[in-house]
């Protein structure tokens, strides 16, 4: 029996020609591009969430109510506590300790201040109050003569600044998917038009919707993972040098060197999700859309 | 076997006129049928039905014992697969290689390629292109490409093969030695429908004919 040729057939399992219909340039370019912009985004809702977080830790623990040094007798100190920790948005009402207070003050008072030292009560919220002046004034009716510091105000704008910065972030990140489905599809339509005799022919011999679709969806999350890798890795040493600037917020120094950069503060679990992510992205648009396409056919 | 029923077919929804009107026939399985007729007078469309590329406006097409008004579209891939269709245009794919045109059926029914290599093989050598396997289609002549066309057509043993116009575009050798693998088809058992203009390989090639004008089916035998 005569042996089967043997043929060059590189291309055999590529019938519909899509490595040049779908090309290996624009589209990982453009997508590389948007993976960057995601990966800012992520990163920036990753930190305003932190952010949120710390200034919330830190408002918790930032109203405290100063009371005369003669409240300490008499039951007044009692009975100040006792309303304080009735209040709802009240989760501990705690006295300040002497020792901690003379701590405090010693870079002003010294070792053994001559002035009688006021009584600190520290609270700590349940929650950050809507209102922060609101609550100021109810503790402040809680405990006549009693001196309210709630610097939770500023803080609490503050927190939600970082909030609406976390929810900017986030709509960004859902844009920025959303036009990348849409480049996706774009891109798809174009290589459906220029592949339309080749996909009648397939699918006059038998070929199912499922195998057409299922060409067009390979190569689309080839091409798009391959983008979202490209741009999650241009992302990770721009994100370093962000980190490093946003240090001070965090109590930290700047490194000021590339080889100081915080690599640590780099989001990578999520970063290395964006490639797969966007894989998935562009392998569920071309399904969606050849789909759609062949519909037409009978 | 192929049973039209009272077919009309009409193209897009809107009130265009039918391109086929009332057409009934029966072609029995095993069968070889000329298909005549002017330019115009339906025999693509026709053809087209034949090989689920088109479907009905009205009436019942019946291909190999399945009426397609009972079809759901899902079950349509796994029938094509046993039709195979002869284009005048050839309609290869040019960045495939010879072989892999002729591949391209088995490996959309999801053949093994052990399997797939012997049987393109036997198809190139039955064509007498075998020494041609590794060459893209621009490179070869008119009839070469019809062999080709001719033998992705076959290369799945199909029960139904259509071809429209296949020696169209061919010298009279070309188009005799395309014909002449045609009728082997028939003697090997497959139904062959042969869309054609020529009047003389016609009358070289006796066999019963169906005969189209103006969409009607004007005569059948």
């Amino acid at each position: 029996m005569a042996r089967p040729p043997r043929v060059r057939r590189s291309r055999g399992r590529d019938p519909l020609g899509l490595r040049r219909a779908l090309s290996d340039r624009l589209l990982p370019a453009l997508v590389a591009a948007m993976a960057l912009l995601a990966a800012l985004a992520l990163a920036g809702a990753q930190g305003a969430a932190e952010l949120t977080a710390r200034w919330e830790a830190g408002a918790a623990a930032a109203v405290t109510v100063q009371l005369p040094p003669a409240a300490a007798s008499g039951g007044r100190l009692e009975r100040a506590l006792a309303a304080l920790e009735a209040l709802p948005e009240v989760a501990e009402a705690r006295v300040m300790s002497e020792a901690q207070m003379q701590a405090l003050l010693r870079p002003w008072l010294g070792e053994a201040p001559a002035v009688a030292l006021p009584l600190v009560i520290e609270l700590r919220l349940a929650e950050l109050p809507a209102s922060p002046d609101e609550l100021a004034g109810r503790i402040a009716a809680a405990v006549p003569g009693g001196v309210v510091e709630s610097h939770g105000v500023w803080v609490a704008r503050l927190v939600a600044l970082a909030r609406s910065l976390q929810t900017v972030a986030l709509a960004a990140l859902v844009l920025v998917a959303g036009i990348a489905a849409a480049v996706v599809a774009v891109a798809v339509r174009a290589g459906i038009a220029a592949r339309r005799a080749a996909i009648a022919l397939l699918h006059d011999m038998g070929a199912t919707d499922t195998d057409i679709a299922g060409r067009f969806a390979g190569r689309a999350g080839l091409l798009v993972g391959t983008g979202a890798l490209l741009g999650t890795l241009l992302a990770a040493p721009v994100l370093a040098g962000f980190a490093d600037l946003a240090a001070p917020l965090l109590g930290q120094v700047p490194a000021g060197s590339v080889a100081g950069l915080p690599w640590g503060s780099v989001p990578w679990a999520a970063l290395a999700l964006l490639p797969l992510l966007g894989a998935a992205l562009g392998w569920l648009t071309a399904q969606v859309t050849v789909r759609r396409w062949l519909r037409r056919l009978p | 076997m192929v049973r039209f029923d009272d077919v009309g077919l009409r193209y897009g929804s809107g009130p265009a006129p039918e391109v086929l009107r009332d057409v009934s026939f029966v072609l029995p399985q095993g069968s070889f049928h000329w298909l005549l007729g002017p330019s115009g007078a339906g025999k693509s469309s026709l053809l087209g039905l034949m090989h689920l590329a088109l479907r009905p406006s009205r009436g019942e097409v019946e291909v190999l014992g399945q009426p397609l008004s009972r079809l759901r579209r899902g079950a349509l891939p796994g029938l094509r697969r046993r039709i195979g269709v002869v284009y005048q245009d050839f309609r290869l794919l040019p960045h495939l290689t010879v072989f892999d045109n002729v591949a391209l059926p088995m490996r959309i029914a999801g053949r093994a390629e052990a399997q797939l290599r012997a049987d393109v093989g036997e198809m190139l050598r039955w064509t007498g292109l075998d020494a041609k396997a590794g060459a893209l289609p621009a490179t070869l002549s008119g009839g070469e490409q019809q062999r080709v066309a001719l033998a992705r057509a076959v290369v799945m043993r199909p029960a139904l093969l259509v071809a429209d116009e296949p020696t169209g575009n061919l010298d009279g050798v070309q188009a005799r030695r395309v014909l002449a693998l045609l009728r082997e088809m028939h003697r090997l058992g497959t139904t062959v429908v042969v869309a054609t203009h020529a009047e003389g390989l016609v009358a070289e090639h006796p066999a019963p004919a169906l005969r189209m004008e103006e969409g009607r089916l004007v005569a059948h035998g």
